[in-house]
């Protein structure tokens, strides 16, 4: 057991904290808008600049072969010190570990030094209109070019800034006679490529958050398949683990939550009621044992050990935590919180969080199916 | 940054776990319903002979110098195999302060012989878990925090009391409690510190005890069949037992966090071992009731096994402070004082 950090990793934290404090702007619209999003990927270009953007990838990809647990720290400061959320995520946390695990090193090379400099922005297309929760039922096919290559067709839907993405991953039925997980193939595609219809809609908060991708007969060259035809389920299960687990919410966003709750409290001294004090003190501590479990975590993987199913278990947790501190902060707000500011921005996207990344009905099913053994339906 | 226990940290944990689970069967807990003294006796012996008595005592004074970080795991196994024995009391709480006060030394020496049990009664309350079956018992005249700490001979401090846990041979400290003897001498810190370690060994054995629940209902609703299946492959009763091991798996870290504190003297100590408790109280709550619905009728008798664990997790839930006693510390700590 050693719950301290090294001199190099403290250093490595305060060199990110002085970083941060001189150059995180202030005042991004949403992200989730045209404006907001063109103003995200501005800071996301400056991060990568300053080598920040991928601290955890190899140098020559921009990053800068941080630890997990520097990962972990610089997280816990960018969050800390307030900085906009990251319109890359979907490639940088989902995308790239799937890359860096099945990729080639032709397509390690295309991709992840753009994705890193936020020139190629990735949207991950798994859900379509008859495939939520049970993405086996993907009905988007690809068929084999004669001419070379594949051409996909199908629709997928609710997108996460699809609108203003230029790739897109996801699956593709390559095997028309096969069923659920078989014949499936992971695709990146070019948004801008012919046949390819995009179409933004607005998620809770009114923004245009949201998009619907149609393919029409586009066509994609054979290098566009990430591991191979038919193993597109075991690919894309890599990136559904590091959505749920640590790489998508690490504890720093919770932990810096749960602080501006108490700052909150402490602002608005005499109407915290005992009631409301005791919800505060809960949020406060299940940030800190989301924290802990992830460092117990990071050991295990640092130790050669792989989350697994757990990270089913991170999933739950930080979601419904994400809930209960936003819900707090607005009974702290009282009759003001209807107003658009951003605790009740920040809890509108907390209800999100119990339904994308797969929901917890189905997160639930894997903690008492894989963890504890219980029968499959 | 290494969160994970030791190799040997393990290897003396497993040792524990085995010995229990051999000498420590639910048939000898069932045999402490109704006699804990003897029950007790031939434990803590085997206990004993393995140095747990001494565990938290220095080397110097004759103990095995064992930091929190090593007893603590030792201590969720205790709960595991619902030890019906002042373990805790004795080997964590009131050997190390015993070892403190050389005028304590007769009976420091009898403990680790594995002579002594002890109770406590630092939390304020009247009612002592084991103190009917103890030698002495530590109590506190004043606050939580401990103001000075006297050691009183059970047998005249307590009357034996009824609790839901019959294992737990609760007594009710007489009052005022007859304190003719100077109070054993310890500083401010050395107090505060055995209070910590109460709170956060209760709190590894309250884990401990919701493991063993949680195992047994997940072991249960495999085997019981209903409409032609097992129960647990029923989507409700699966969502029941994923909570209660969320519950654990988020209270379990906070835990050993909080005796990691402990042993390096952290700053945060007070608030890391009130978190602690907190988290292990509900969870071990929740699992409990979680065990028993899913168990369904099974579970409501005392012919079958299951109470054994569910009653010690509500008999010790609120001892070393009930959750929300504890959230208050927490506050506290926090800035989030009440007007
Ligand atoms: C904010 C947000 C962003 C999103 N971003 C993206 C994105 O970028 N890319 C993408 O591909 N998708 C995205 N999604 C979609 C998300 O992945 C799906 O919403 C999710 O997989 C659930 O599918 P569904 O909405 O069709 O619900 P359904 O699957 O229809 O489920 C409806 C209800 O039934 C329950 N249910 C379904 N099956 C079971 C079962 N077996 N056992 C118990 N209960 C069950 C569900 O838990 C849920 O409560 C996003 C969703 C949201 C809310």
């Amino acid at each position: 057991m050693d719950l301290t950090y090294t001199e190099t990793e403290q250093a490595f934290r305060t060199q990110a904290r002085k970083w941060l404090q001189a150059n995180v702007p202030r005042g991004l619209r949403s992200g989730d808008t045209a404006e907001g999003f063109a103003q995200h990927v501005e800071w996301e270009k400056r991060l990568f600049d300053a080598r920040w953007a991928v601290v955890s990838w190899p140098e020559r990809y921009g990053g800068r072969d941080a630890s997990l647990w520097e990962w972990l720290i610089f997280e816990e400061e960018y969050y800390r010190a307030g900085a906009p959320p990251r319109v890359t995520q979907n490639g940088i946390f989902l995308l790239a570990p799937t890359v860096f695990e099945y990729g080639t090193p032709q397509q390690q090379d295309a991709i992840l030094p753009r994705m890193a400099a936020a020139e190629d922005l990735w949207c991950q297309g798994w859900s379509e209109p008859g495939a939520g929760s049970d993405l086996a039922a993907t009905a988007s096919r690809a068929v084999r070019d004669p001419a070379g290559g594949w051409r996909l067709t199908g629709q997928k839907t609710w997108t996460t800034r699809g609108a203003f993405c230029t790739h897109l991953f996801g699956l593709f039925r390559t095997d028309p006679a096969s069923e659920r997980h078989r014949g499936l193939t992971y695709f990146l595609v070019a948004l801008d490529a012919d046949g390819v219809t995009v179409r933004g809609f607005e998620r809770l908060d009114g923004d245009e958050g949201f998009a619907e991708v149609f393919l029409e007969d586009v066509h994609v060259a054979d290098d566009a398949i990430l591991g191979g035809v038919g193993e597109g389920w075991r690919v894309a299960m890599s990136t559904t683990g590091s959505e749920r687990g640590l790489t998508l919410r690490s504890p720093g966003r919770f932990m810096s939550a749960a602080e501006r709750l108490i700052e909150l409290a402490q602002a608005r001294g005499s109407d915290v009621t005992p009631l409301l004090r005791d919800r505060i003190v809960q949020a406060w501590i299940d940030a800190e044992a989301y924290q802990l479990f992830t460092l117990g975590q990071v050991t295990k993987i640092a130790d050669g050990g792989s989350p697994g199913a757990e990270s089913s278990l991170n999933k739950v947790f930080w979601s419904e935590l994400d809930i209960r501190l936003h819900a707090t902060a607005l009974d702290l707000l009282g009759a003001g919180a209807e107003l658009d500011g951003p605790w009740m921005r920040g809890f509108l996207f907390a209800l999100a969080g119990p339904i994308y990344a797969g929901t917890n009905e189905i997160q639930r099913n894997i903690i008492a199916e894989r963890l504890l053994g219980l029968p499959r339906t | 940054m290494r969160f994970a226990l030791s190799e040997d940290q393990r290897a003396l944990r497993d040792g524990v776990r085995e010995l229990l689970a051999g000498e420590c069967p639910p048939a000898l807990v069932r045999a402490a319903w109704t006699d804990p003294a003897a029950a007790a006796r031939s434990l803590w012996a085997k206990l004993t002979a393995l140095g747990i008595a001494g565990a938290a005592v220095p080397t110097a004074r004759g103990g095995l110098g064992l930091a929190a970080c090593d007893v603590v795991p030792l201590l969720e196994e205790a709960g595991r195999a619902a030890v019906p024995l002042p373990i805790l009391e004795t080997a964590f709480v009131a050997a190390p302060l015993l070892a403190q006060d050389a005028g304590a030394t007769p009976a420091l020496e009898r403990l680790l012989a594995g002579e002594l049990l002890v109770a406590c009664a630092l939390d304020g309350a009247t009612g002592v878990p084991y103190g009917a079956i103890a030698d002495l018992v530590l109590v506190s005249a004043g606050a939580a925090d401990g103001l000075a700490v006297h050691v009183l001979d059970a047998g005249s401090a307590c009357r034996p009391e009824r609790s839901i846990d019959h294992a737990r041979a609760v007594a009710r400290l007489l009052t005022p409690p007859s304190v003719d003897r100077r109070p054993l001498a310890l500083t401010h810190g050395e107090r505060v510190a055995a209070w910590h370690r109460g709170v956060v060994g209760c709190a590894a054995e309250l884990v401990g005890l919701g493991r063993t629940l949680l195992a047994r209902t997940a072991a249960y609703v495999k085997e019981r069949h209903q409409f032609g299946v097992p129960v647990g492959s029923f989507q409700a009763v699966k969502h029941h037992l994923a909570d209660g091991l969320l519950a654990l798996e988020f209270a379990a870290p906070a835990v050993l966090r909080a005796a990691w504190s402990i042993d390096r003297g952290c700053a945060s100590v007070g608030r890391d071992a009130a978190m602690a408790k907190a988290l292990a109280s509900e969870a071990a709550e929740r699992v409990a009731r979680i065990a028993l619905q899913c168990h369904g009728a099974i579970a409501y008798t005392t012919e079958y096994d299951l109470h054994l664990f569910a009653k010690r997790v509500w008999a010790s839930s609120r001892t070393w402070g009930s959750a929300e006693w504890q959230r208050g510390r927490v506050a506290v700590a926090l800035g989030l004082q009440l007007d």
